[in-house]
């Protein structure tokens, strides 16, 4: 693990990948989950809670 | 080691010169052709100017080697017999498809043509690192994989290896490149023909259908197998809808996923939630040995869709035989087999 992370990690509630948080993460940003892309809105920090951010649909042929 | 390409006129046997001419651990010693003897291998391969001077020798002027890949794409006429083969090199890595069914009743049916010897079946590996690299390595016959084999293998290897039972037989529709029909020009590859079609070729079983459930270990009656060929020169996609038996969460589909792939270095997991590209595309694929799976659940947990994409010349033939050949000599799989791809293209 580098220096520069934050060694508590978040769990993404949509595909379960753990990863740590980036150091100086603040409480209301927005990470992406490295495994499924979701956006995650950062709901706590200690210890870290991550929640689904709202997302933009495609709707091609609707 | 020096390795030679058997039917090297054609587009997997380009690829393979390809590859093998960027590879830092095996030297290309000759490229076979039946069509093309004495002419420059650039002469079909217009992509290699400047990186080789090689020229096609007849078959019959193949020297001993390390090993042969064969490409496979010439027709069974023109292609030399295993034991030929096996007298000029003590590793065969066969791309076409004679060694990769295990029964010989089955390939008669799948083929329709007359199998090799069942020892010699016995013998050979099927030559899908993902699914056993400890067999290949060490192997003295290696097959390749059929290109829209490797990728329904590919998607649907977590669902199998986590034994989720499904209510009907699995729905595989396979989209083909142009490029996966040889360079062989007939009727159906006739541009009037073939531009801007979307043509069913195979509305079911197509035949890499025994190829997946020999790998899955399944009956082929478990999978319904469609072959429709589109409007791309490379590339495979695959999709296929399961009907689960018993509902499956969405992190149990993760974890099945990233255990099967977490340490294979040609097998990404693509199953995004946000971003334009969030499922496989075989279009960012070209030229690489890489294949993309995915999956798409619904909340039920009971539909699952899984996806795969790569490219038929790449992790579909060439780039999978070299793998398989890094494999079997016992090298880094990687060797010779990073380019990432093209984006955008």
């Amino acid at each position: 693990m580098s220096d520069d992370l934050n060694p508590q990690a978040g769990e993404c509630p949509e595909c379960a990948a753990v990863f740590v948080l980036p150091t100086g993460t603040v409480v209301g940003e927005i990470l992406p989950c490295p495994d499924c892309a979701a956006e995650l809105e950062v709901v706590a920090l200690d210890p870290p809670r991550l929640a689904l951010a709202p997302e933009i649909e495609e709707d091609w042929g609707e | 080691m020096r390795v030679s390409v058997v039917g090297g006129a054609g587009y997997v046997g380009g690829e393979l010169v390809r590859y093998l001419l960027g590879h830092p651990g095996l030297e290309l010693a000759q490229v076979t052709s039946s069509s093309l003897p004495g002419r420059p291998v650039t002469m079909v391969h217009p992509n290699l100017r400047g990186f080789t001077s090689m020229r096609f020798v007849a078959p019959d002027q193949l020297r001993p080697c390390d090993a042969v890949v064969v490409a496979g794409g010439e027709g069974p006429a023109q292609v030399p017999s295993l034991s030929e083969l096996r007298a000029v090199a003590p590793l065969v890595v066969d791309c076409g498809p004679r060694l990769r069914l295990r029964d010989p009743d089955a390939f008669r049916a799948w083929y329709r043509s007359e199998p090799e010897p069942p020892e010699v079946l016995r013998e050979a590996v099927y030559g899908l690192p993902e699914l056993g690299r400890a067999e290949i390595l060490g192997s003295s016959l290696v097959s390749g994989v059929g290109c829209s084999a490797a990728a329904a293998i590919l998607a649907l290897l977590p669902v199998a290896r986590a034994g989720w039972k499904l209510t009907a037989p699995a729905c595989v529709e396979a989209r083909f490149g142009s490029s996966a029909a040889g360079s062989r020009p007939d009727l159906s590859t006739h541009h009037p023909e073939r531009s801007g079609a979307l043509r069913v070729f195979a509305p079911d079983h197509h035949r890499h259908a025994a190829e997946v459930a020999q790998a899955l270990g399944w009956e082929a009656s478990r999978l319904s197998y469609a072959g429709m060929g589109v409007e791309m020169v490379r590339g495979i996609s695959v999709s296929i809808r399961c009907f689960l038996a018993d509902p499956v969460p969405e992190k149990d589909l993760w974890d099945a996923f990233r255990s099967t792939y977490r340490d294979e270095p040609f097998v990404r997991v693509v199953a995004q939630r946000a971003g334009l590209h969030r499922h496989p595309d075989p279009r960012w694929l070209a030229g690489t040995n890489l294949c993309d799976v995915g999956f798409w659940l619904d909340r039920s947990g009971l539909r699952l869709s899984l996806f795969a994409a790569l490219d038929n010349l790449g992790k579909g033939s060439a780039g999978n035989a070299v793998q398989a050949l890094n494999c079997a000599l016992g090298m880094d799989e990687r060797l010779g087999l990073t380019f990432m791809g093209l984006h955008p293209l």
